[in-house]
């Protein structure tokens, strides 16, 4: 599809529509339907949109293995670190509550976190099966 | 009243869709028809779950079984061939039946399940209130599906998380990077 001018441009002009649904869907998420798992497939699916226009090796020279690797792994980190974090503060296991002065402010703080590593490992992965599959030659 | 029979009528149509797209799926031969099949089924499906106010679910399942599975599907499918392999010459009748009596249970099992949105079904009575009445208060989340995925059930999405991320690896270890960066080499020399 290199050679698809329409394509191209139109490409051009969605990612970053896709990309900033996801971000809406990733930060709204508290107040209307979606969260991190939704928005991390949404903004995967702008890349591989990007992928299938302007072809695999160019986008993975935009988000390289090693990227997307170390991406996938810091999602985790985030989230399981947000727990680890307050029991140090003297909680419970993922207990927000700590994260702030106030309970509430603390949750919200706490939600924001995990949802934001259960978005960057869900896009990562995603793509890294995506160019897993696509970058196989027919054998 | 007229928005009840509204719901029904939405709800008759997409589940007849969802019916004849599944029968669609089983009579096709063709893989890649049945791929765009599927992501139409799962497109009613959503739409299905928006009709029962569950828009969480609906996205998900719009964004995952619609969306990111039909791409991996077809990724797969540019990797094998475009046909299944012709129609098996025996009649399939053991398994006929085998399906038409799980069938007639699972029906039969639907008649003992509280009608949708009870407000006295047990699903209903246990947690349900509790998050209903204070998720806002304890968490200042407005969207309780949020609240109770991301504080309350927080370990839970932990798991999921998890199981995302070893899936990731799982692929990897079994078609990922070693066989991309060969044909890679193989490009260049």
């Amino acid at each position: 599809m290199k050679h698809n001018l329409i394509l191209r441009v139109i490409a051009k002009y969605l990612f970053p529509v896709i990309a900033l649904f996801a971000f809406y869907v990733q930060f709204h998420g508290d107040y209307g339907p979606g969260g991190g798992f939704q928005a991390g497939v949404i903004l995967s699916v702008a890349f591989i949109f990007y992928a299938l226009v302007f072809g695999l090796d160019t986008a993975e020279q935009v988000l390289p293995h090693n990227v997307l690797r170390i991406l996938a792994s810091t999602g985790v980190v985030i989230y399981a670190g947000t727990g680890v974090v307050t029991m140090f503060m003297g909680g419970n296991f993922l207990d927000y509550d700590l994260l702030a002065l106030n309970p509430v402010e603390g949750q919200h703080i706490g939600m924001m976190l995990i949802e934001l590593g259960v978005g960057i490992t869900v896009s990562a992965i995603m793509l890294m099966i995506f160019f897993a599959f696509a970058g196989r030659e027919k054998s | 009243m007229a928005t009840v029979l509204i719901d029904t009528l939405i709800d008759i149509t997409l589940l007849a869709f969802l019916a004849i797209t599944a029968v669609a799926i089983i009579r096709m031969r063709n893989l890649f028809v049945i791929i765009m099949l599927f992501s139409i089924f799962s497109l009613h499906s959503a739409g299905l779950f928006v009709v029962m106010d569950a828009a969480d679910v609906a996205f998900t399942e719009a964004a995952v079984g619609a969306g990111i599975s039909t791409v991996l599907m077809l990724g797969t499918l540019a990797l094998t061939k475009n046909h299944e392999e012709k129609n098996p010459s025996h009649r399939a009748r053991l398994p006929l039946l085998v399906v038409l009596i799980t069938g007639a249970a699972l029906v039969y099992g639907t008649y003992d399940i509280p009608s949708f949105g009870d407000p006295l079904s047990p699903a209903q009575q246990h947690v349900k209130p509790r998050y209903i009445e204070r998720s806002m208060e304890e968490t200042g989340v407005a969207n309780t599906v949020t609240a109770v995925l991301a504080s309350y059930r927080g370990y839970d999405t932990l798991g999921e998380v998890v199981v995302i991320f070893t899936t990731g690896i799982g692929v990897m270890l079994l078609i990922g990077e070693r066989l991309t960066r060969r044909n890679k080499r193989e490009d260049d020399g």
